[in-house]
């Protein structure tokens, strides 16, 4: 059991950067979007390129089953003990965003039992291009979305993809079969995003993978700067 | 006593993590014992005179000072499922964030201290309401009120129950609901006089069973 829950000082509330022994608490990032648009394999990608460099840590958000966690535990992306499933209700941005309280709890037991973490991953379920995370949960947020969802997403628009802290949109691998214009995805998340970062990735080929984790060792560097 | 105060603690919207829980509705629409509003209403009725009186009890008698150890130890006395205990302990601790962050009081913050990993909901509920200034009808009400209000929203979801019909089960209920409260506070007055022994211990077996079924499920939509 960690200083946390000793007899001295009341578990943290909310999002204080500090935990209550005074020691800076992990930096935590989520990953929301559609359903099947890359989520767990971005976070499975993410685990392979920092887990030599970082104590990481995973929150999954399954709708209706532990397949998201199951898939990392298969993948041995982390050792088990560093990955917890929290079970939404049938309303993955109510947990994520309306009432965080079972993440929170989520991502405080995780910095108990395995920490210290430097990082901790929160997977949203798939939803839709309006779920965000709520600041109380998360620092930064990842909105991934994939060329097969259809190309004109970006222009499109919503809280999702226009005010993410990093936009990836991948499988871009799929692009040429399913006719997707990465050009004009691109200019579309432009306009809607301004200056705010875009990565096109596909998993399949292992594009953009080193700068969406080049995106959260930047993030981690503010943090503990 | 602000009357406000009550309405920001009863609001289903408040960020207690109540939301993922179905109250034992989704093991008893698996089990075809709710399957509209009409089964739904008699399973809200079952829960509300069982386990919906003893969780305001509970509430009740936390606002009127009896101390958490034994309020926390009748509780699970009362409740014979272990899943049922860990689920209660669990929303009890989210409570108490969700509390602390509301009505900051010292009283809170060591009862958290006490029960790190939570202690039961009904009690954290009854400490909520007193740091909001409310006494112990109003807890037993927020609590008895609860025990219909999760069935009746997850239901909602789990059926695509038509939300008005839902909605008037709770109307419906609502005199009896009244009623369960004020039983509540009688016997919170009792344990303040004769200790925790002569809280209510009604129990709805098959809401113990179902939950322990319920939590081995593989594929569920709600967490209990
Ligand atoms: N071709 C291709 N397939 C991908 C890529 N990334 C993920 N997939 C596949 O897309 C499917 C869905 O990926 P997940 O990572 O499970 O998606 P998710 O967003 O976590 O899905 P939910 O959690 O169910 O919303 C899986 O079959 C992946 O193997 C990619 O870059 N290219
Ligand atoms: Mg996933």
């Amino acid at each position: 059991m960690h200083l946390d829950h000793s007899h001295d000082t009341p578990s943290a509330l909310g999002a204080d950067a500090r935990r209550p022994d005074g020691s800076r608490r992990a930096l935590r990032i989520g990953l929301g979007g559609p359903v099947g648009s890359g989520k767990t394999a971005t976070v499975a990608a993410l685990c392979r390129a920092l887990r030599q460099e970082l104590s990481l840590a995973v929150v999954t958000n399954d709708i209706y089953t532990r397949e998201d966690a199951e898939f990392l535990l298969r993948e041995a992306v982390l050792p088990p003990e560093r990955i917890t499933a929290v079970e939404t209700g049938a309303c993955p941005h109510t947990a994520i965003r309306d009432d965080i309280s079972a993440n929170l709890e989520a991502v405080e037991d995780l910095e108990d039992e395995v920490g210290p973490l430097d990082l901790i991953l929160v997977e949203s379920g798939g939803d839709n291009l309006t779920a965000t995370f709520s600041k109380g949960l998360v620092d930064a947020q990842i909105f991934v979305i994939d060329v097969a969802g259809g190309d004109d997403i970006p222009r499109k628009g919503g809280p999702g993809v226009t005010t993410a802290d990093l936009l990836v949109v991948n499988k871009t691998d799929l692009a040429p079969y399913v006719g997707s214009d990465l050009g004009r995805m691109a200019a579309d998340a432009k306009a809607q995003r301004a200056e705010l970062p875009v990565v096109f990735q596909s998993l399949r080929t292992g594009d953009g993978v080193k700068d969406v984790a080049a995106w959260v060792r930047a993030q981690l560097a503010v943090w503990t700067a | 006593m602000s009357r406000a105060a009550l309405l920001v603690l009863a609001d289903g919207r408040f960020p207690a993590g109540g939301h993922a829980h179905s109250g034992g509705a989704e093991a008893a629409v698996r089990a075809g014992r709710i399957t509209g509003g009409a089964s739904l209403e008699e399973f809200c009725r079952g829960r509300l005179h069982t386990a919906g009186l003893v969780a305001a009890s509970l509430a009740a008698a936390a606002v009127l000072g009896v101390r958490v150890g034994e309020l926390d130890a009748a509780a699970d006395a009362r409740t014979p499922s272990p899943a049922l205990r860990a689920v209660a302990r669990k929303l009890g601790r989210q409570l108490m964030r969700a509390a602390r962050a509301t009505w900051p009081s010292d009283e809170l913050d060591a009862v958290a201290r006490e029960f790190p990993k939570g202690a039961h909901q009904p009690l954290v509920l009854g400490l909520a309401a007193r740091a909001a200034g409310l006494g112990a009808l109003d807890a037993a009400h927020c609590a008895a009120y609860e025990s219909v209000s999760g069935p009746a929203s997850a239901v909602v979801r789990l059926l695509s129950l038509d939300p008005f019909e839902a909605t008037g089960v709770l109307a419906r209920l609502a005199p009896e609901v009244d009623r369960v409260a004020d039983r509540a506070v009688e016997a919170a007055r009792g344990v303040v006089a004769e200790g925790v022994g002569v809280l209510p211990a009604a129990s709805a077996p098959l809401l113990e069973i179902g939950a322990e079924g319920h939590a081995g499920w593989g594929v569920r939509l709600f967490a209990s």
